[in-house]
């Protein structure tokens, strides 16, 4: 079969690119593979799948009739297994052969799962796709405890399921607070406290040394031989991108796959974005991992412009992340907690559970961590984005007031659109009321 | 696509724009019931600034290149390619307020109580926004500008 384009990954990334090709070119084939047997659906949702809050229908990214409206053919339940880069083709598990033009590499992560003794029981799960929530559901029947090894975004995103559903949580973290490569130390604290409030322990500076069982978990031996008993055990200590299909075929790959401005890999002819991709991380400067849905979907779209012929330049990504776990609302974006001697200043302020802190350097925004009062943190996020020089209103930026209007008037007026020449009032009043109260 | 523009040098700040998204977008849509019975209350979807001698409203800009829709984690949010206003379907936003923080302009609102962002729809029904026809001033102005 041959495809015009050949998208590998039908999530953030590969909607993100097939919806921008389709903006652009209508007809050219257009074919997305997925190994996963479902149509797009927001991947972060498998913990609402977890709880029994949506099930699939309700967790769909797009609707149904998505593919067959943007005339795409979805090859879901299939996997590529090789490509070709000079003969431009990839070869399916089923022996299929996709003849392609230009190919996006959108196939994300893949859970890291250490090595450790009984990691083979019945009982030890993932939790990074729709499969592992229906099979830790299939579990929970005859469950009362469970303990969660990782204390990242994946794993209190299923300890809150997991409590939901009545489950003991024991979390284990080999660093000194959860949520460590997202949030600096006080808001990792603050999200501590909400989870111990929900009932659920944390046990931090240790690692899960082996699992015990004889063909169902029963329990696990802690690193400083500690036993903790459970009924299941997941596994949420890392993602790594999935490159080995770039490795098979020669693209280059670094700790994912290599990508410029344009999100092309060093084959010019071959795109890649999302958790699979090292790309332009606008804070470090440089090109960084940066597993997140929302720089899956810019990556991909950036990616499906050029696919289809419009030069698109990628803005960068950097990690931003939004966690409303056990009812707390977090907002943290940039470097939340810089490397100390970096020359960083920081600015912050904390009273009645609200905590707000901005990290600058040379008077650009690094990071912000936002914790409870979160609504301004668009604006600090943007004047990140934009790389926007703060210095002349720096001490504004924690204000309770703080708003466009802090910022000079020439950024305003551009984030505004008000060029006034441009703006003709039209008539929002009969012509008498007008009169009386237009004035001048 | 048509969309709200201030006219900052005529806006006096009144709050007059708040007033009336707040009532617009209430159950009652009575001035005095949805700022004093209505619980829980809905939200405006346009804030006034002020600093000094200037000020200004600040709702969704309905942008060509909408942040918030790309880094929309369910698919809440979206342009709708008719009319081009950003739209949020309120039965799948989990409230996770990834739009937000990806916002520039600060026009998206946490409504807690409903488990739902809240912003500018532009007043679907009405033939004008209401925050547009009720500005005294004409400050606020319904325009055109060329699609994307
Ligand atoms: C529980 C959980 C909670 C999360 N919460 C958030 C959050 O709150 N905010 C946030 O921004 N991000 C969150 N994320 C991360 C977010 O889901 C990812 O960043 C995003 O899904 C990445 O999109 P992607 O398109 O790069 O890859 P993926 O979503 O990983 O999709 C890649 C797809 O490609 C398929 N594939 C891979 N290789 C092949 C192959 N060879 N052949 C065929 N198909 C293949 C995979 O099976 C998969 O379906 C969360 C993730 C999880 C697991």
């Amino acid at each position: 079969m041959r495809s015009k384009y050949l998208i590998i990954g039908n999530s953030a990334g590969g909607i993100g690119a097939a919806e921008a090709i389709r903006e652009v070119d209508k007809s050219g084939s257009l074919t997305i593979v997925s190994d996963e047997p479902y149509p797009a659906y927001s991947r972060p949702l498998i913990s609402k799948y977890l709880t029994g809050e949506r099930t699939l229908e309700g967790m769909l990214f797009r609707p149904a009739e998505f593919y067959s409206q943007n005339n795409i053919v979805s090859l879901l339940g299939k996997k590529v297994e090789g490509l070709g880069l000079e003969s431009h083709t990839a070869e399916l598990d089923g022996g299929e052969r996709i003849v392609w033009e230009k190919l996006l590499l959108a196939p994300g992560g893949m859970p890291i799962v250490p090595r450790i003794k009984g990691i083979g029981e019945r009982g030890v799960f993932t939790f990074t796709n729709l499969d592992d929530a229906k099979a830790i559901d299939g579990f929970l029947d005859n469950a009362s405890k469970a303990l969660v090894i990782g204390g990242g975004l994946i794993g209190i995103s299923v300890t809150e399921a997991l409590v939901k559903r009545g489950i003991e949580v024991t979390i284990v973290e080999m660093k000194e607070t959860i949520l460590n490569t997202i949030l600096d130390e006080q808001a990792s604290l603050m999200a501590e406290e909400a989870l111990r409030q929900a009932g659920v322990s944390i046990v931090t500076c240790h690692t899960v040394a082996e699992i015990s069982g004889g063909g169902v978990v029963r329990g696990v031996t802690l690193d400083d031989g500690r036993g903790i008993p459970c009924d299941l055990v997941v596994v949420a200590i890392g993602v790594a991108p999935r490159i080995e299909l770039a490795l098979g075929a020669g693209i280059k790959v670094n700790r994912g796959i290599v990508v410029d401005r344009y999100m092309a890999t060093n084959h010019p002819d071959v795109y890649s974005c999302g958790d699979a991709a090292e790309a332009y991380d606008f804070v470090y400067g440089v090109n960084r991992l940066t597993p997140i849905w929302p720089n899956a979907y810019v990556g991909g779209r950036i990616a499906g412009l050029n696919m289809a012929g419009i030069k698109a330049e990628y803005p960068g990504g950097t990690a931003m992340n939004s966690l409303n776990y056990f009812g707390l609302d977090i907002v943290a974006a940039g470097m939340a907690a810089p490397p100390d001697e970096d020359g960083c200043e920081v600015l912050s302020r904390q009273n009645n559970g609200i905590y707000q802190k901005v990290v600058l350097r040379d008077d650009l925004v690094m990071g912000m961590v936002f914790v409870r009062d979160i609504e301004r943190s668009g604006m600090i996020f943007s004047l990140m984005k934009d790389r926007v020089n703060v210095g002349s209103f720096k001490q504004a930026l924690l204000a309770d007031d703080f708003g466009l209007v802090s910022l000079p008037r020439e950024l305003w007026q551009e984030r505004l659109e008000t060029s006034p020449s441009r703006l003709v009032p039209q008539p929002a009043m009969p012509a008498e009321a007008v009169e009386d109260f237009a004035g001048e | 696509m048509k969309k709200v523009y201030v006219r900052e040098e005529v806006c006096i700040g009144c709050g007059l724009c708040q007033v009336y998204c707040h009532t617009e977008h209430s159950r009652s849509k009575d001035i005095i019931k949805a700022f004093k019975r209505e619980i829980p209350r809905l939200l405006p979807r346009i804030r006034v600034e002020r600093r000094g001698e200037v000020c200004f409203a600040v709702q969704c800009r309905h942008c060509a290149e909408p942040w918030c829709v790309y880094s929309c984690l369910t698919g809440a949010m979206r342009k709708d390619p008719a009319s081009g206003r950003v739209i949020v379907a309120a039965e799948s936003c989990i409230a996770c307020w990834t739009c937000l923080m990806a916002c520039p302009y600060g026009a998206l609102t946490r409504d807690t109580a409903n488990r739902i962002v809240a912003k500018c729809d532009l007043c679907p029904g009405q033939a004008m926004p209401v925050c547009v026809a009720n500005c005294p001033n004409e400050a606020l102005v319904l325009s055109e500008v060329e699609a994307k």
